[in-house]
């Protein structure tokens, strides 16, 4: 563990609880990937970039689609535009390493320097796609049968991989990552995030906002939550747009920015409808956030 | 030094493999841990916990283990005694199944709570105390419309509650009549990707040679994209009491599915006669091994054919009250038909499988629940008939009516 003197310890546009540098310290210490779910919107992918900054190395993004095969992250060999060279005759074919090309993973153990490795929503890609990477990450090597070569990791990366749970990962592969869970932010928490992008905010409005905002996340039934990102650009429109602080939660202007579904409004509209047919205040309550907070 | 809280997470439901167990102490060793119990609660959740699902159980056995927290008991050794002698099996009469009011519930526990508070010997037949036989509404092996079976088989299918465990062996065995006719059913249920979607990756060999021979012999190659089965299956079946009697059955159906390697994704999960907040591992159907239903229904997405095997036979409050689960220290807070409905909504592909037979479903014990459930899902006779109905009831989406 000669490592273990590199410690993150946030950045100044990223704000990490104290948990989650818990977490990426322990990964960094262990060598092992940092597996990170979390709800849309709290910062997952951020999280790379802000690792990379803090501790001075440079981030490779692996941006995982559904139709990304593990064998691309190693290196694809380009048959085809070997074959078209060797027909034209003015190139020489017979070096098939100028037709291999690495991919992220082969990129990022090809380095000359310790770099940050994010795996990008590793669940939109097949069930199969993290069985596949187990051997790669494991031994940080992997084998091209057609130069045979060996390519192994001069520096070892900090690999992150995101999740947004949308499919189950493979216990194998779940065995061998460190796990974090990013718990939405509680208000307070949040309103340290918000003052990063919006630093001068005026406190009333933001605080109305927020309990606004809370309040909606905590209507039954929505089906996509409003996350930060959009409470940050609704705030963006609210000061934009003038809109005084009182009026936010009557009027609950740019309602649009926050929920995006038509199902979602339905959803808001009657159930804003039932409270006040059983004469109750619209109450947020903060409970469900604790769920995970220790 | 920490080896007992290896198994004391084993017994919370956190599955835990000694691959992590080694990491953990080699960062303790490491010396990550600190030396605070807050450092090492966070190293070992960082190290040992894969799933946010998991966090809740790994704090009450990390609370169990380091504080002494109280955890809920089961029940009393004394007891277990008690029933362990059984009786034959008793006759209901037209006259009997009059003279017993049906219980609540509530009063069903409470009276159960006193009647252990008085009870301090063995008792078998007789209708009042906790005992084998008889038509009191605690005990096994006996009668009583609406009571509490503790322990043994189900006899007369009518307990409320069942406190106790199950010991219902492991559904994968090896049947073999029957299986292949029941394989031949489920070839049906695949849905090839069309050739008009996805990456075109496979070499059209002949296209190729057709192609490169148009072009005087320069190669020009052409790709098309790869038919493969894009089917998924969600596999779920009740383990319950009153499902004893169709074991054979359902081993069939799930060696059939099981030797199907055609489907693309296949999860078999478990509940005893009613879905709730969990889905168990396996038929055992105990806390330390299952999944939150609501997390099912976040991830699987809505194309999984979902195929329930059930007899949808219980008692109507297991269908329709808050806190009807069976189980004996579990407690929901959302009727059983509640769940049914958002899984019926989220999954379109979806049959319920019943191993009674279809001519019986109007007037067999659990006739109500039958009826609500079918409303619910379309239900066909677990028989190979039924089956192919089923599949091809699962090949076209079916909107919810609930």
């Amino acid at each position: 563990m000669a490592k273990s003197s590199m410690k993150y310890q946030g950045s100044k546009d990223y704000i990490a609880s104290d948990e989650l540098m818990n977490s990426v310290n322990i990964a960094i210490a262990l060598q092992k990937p940092l597996l990170i779910k979390g709800e849309p919107g709290t910062g997952k992918t951020m999280l790379a970039k802000s690792i990379a900054d803090s501790l001075g190395k440079r981030l490779i993004i692996w941006n995982i689609k559904s139709t990304t095969k593990a064998q691309e992250g190693l290196y694809v060999y380009d048959t085809v535009q070997r074959l078209y060279d060797s027909q034209f005759g003015d190139h020489d074919v017979s070096d098939i390493k100028q037709y291999i090309k690495l991919g992220k993973l082969g990129e990022a153990f090809t380095s000359d320097e310790q770099v940050v490795l994010l795996i990008d929503e590793i669940d939109k890609a097949d069930l199969e796609f993290p069985n596949d990477l187990l051997w790669e990450l494991d031994q940080m090597s992997f084998y091209i049968p057609e130069t045979r070569e060996t390519i192994v990791a001069k520096h070892r990366p900090i690999v992150i991989i995101t999740s947004n749970a949308e499919k189950e990962l493979p216990d194998a592969f779940l065995r061998r990552c460190i796990f974090h869970y990013i718990a939405f932010p509680d208000p307070e928490g949040m309103e340290r995030i918000v003052r990063v992008h919006h630093p001068n905010i005026e406190k009333r409005l933001l605080q109305q906002a927020l309990e606004t905002f809370y309040a909606l996340r905590n209507v039954p039934n929505i089906q996509k939550k409003p996350s930060t990102s959009e409470l940050i650009d609704w705030l963006q429109a609210l000061v934009v747009g003038g809109i005084s602080p009182n009026r936010i939660k009557q009027e609950l202007p740019f309602l649009g920015v926050l929920l995006k579904k038509n199902e979602d409004l339905d959803t808001l509209l009657n159930h804003l409808h039932g409270k006040t047919q059983a004469s109750r205040p619209v109450q947020p309550s903060y409970s469900s956030l604790n769920r995970y907070r220790y | 030094m920490f080896t007992n809280f290896f198994y004391t997470l084993k017994n919370f439901g956190v599955p835990v493999t000694m691959n992590e167990w080694q990491t953990l102490l080699e960062a303790l060793e490491a010396g990550m841990a600190g030396s605070s119990l807050t450092g090492f609660y966070y190293l070992a959740r960082a190290i040992l916990v894969k799933t946010e699902a998991h966090y809740d159980r790994f704090d009450l056995a990390f609370a169990a283990f380091f504080k002494d927290v109280e955890t809920p008991e089961g029940l009393p050794e004394k007891i277990w005694e008690w029933l362990e002698k059984e009786l034959p099996p008793l006759e209901i009469t037209e006259e009997m199944r009059r003279n017993h009011r049906q219980l609540d519930l509530d009063e069903l526990r409470r009276m159960l709570e006193e009647r252990l508070k008085e009870q301090n010997e063995e008792h078998h037949g007789g209708n009042y105390w906790i005992g084998t036989g008889g038509t009191s509404p605690f005990g096994h092996s006996g009668y009583h419309p609406g009571g509490i079976r503790i322990g043994g088989e189900s006899r007369n299918l009518s307990a409320v509650k069942v406190a106790g465990m199950r010991r219902f062996q492991e559904f994968r065995t090896d049947e073999t009549l029957g299986v292949r006719q029941f394989q031949v059913a489920l070839r049906k249920l695949r849905q090839f990707t069309s050739r008009l979607e996805g990456e075109p990756t496979e070499l059209d060999l002949e296209g190729t040679v057709q192609k490169t021979c148009d072009n005087a012999g320069r190669l020009e190659l052409v790709w098309e994209r790869p038919r493969e089965n894009s089917i998924k299956v969600l596999l779920l079946m009740d383990s319950g009491g009153s499902m004893v009697t169709y074991t054979r059955l359902c081993n069939q159906l799930f060696t059939a599915v099981n030797r199907s390697n055609h489907f693309k994704d296949l999860k078999v999960f478990y509940f005893h006669n009613c879905i709730y907040d969990w889905l168990f591992h396996d038929p055992h159907c105990t806390l330390d091994n299952y999944t939150d239903t609501e997390y099912v229904l976040r991830t699987y997405s809505p194309d999984y054919r979902v195929i329930i095997v059930g007899d949808a036979s219980m008692a109507p409050s297991e269908l329709t009250r808050i806190g009807g689960v069976i189980e004996w220290g579990l407690y929901n807070d959302k009727p059983g038909i509640d769940w049914l409905k958002r899984l019926r909504t989220h999954f379109e592909y979806s049959v319920w499988l019943n191993p009674i037979p279809k001519d019986y479903w109007d007037w067999t014990d659990g006739a109500w629940t039958i009826r609500r459930i079918g409303e619910i899902f379309p239900m066909e006779e677990l028989t190979v008939d039924g089956l192919e109905r089923a599949i091809k009831a699962l090949r076209s989406r079916q909107p919810a009516r609930v």
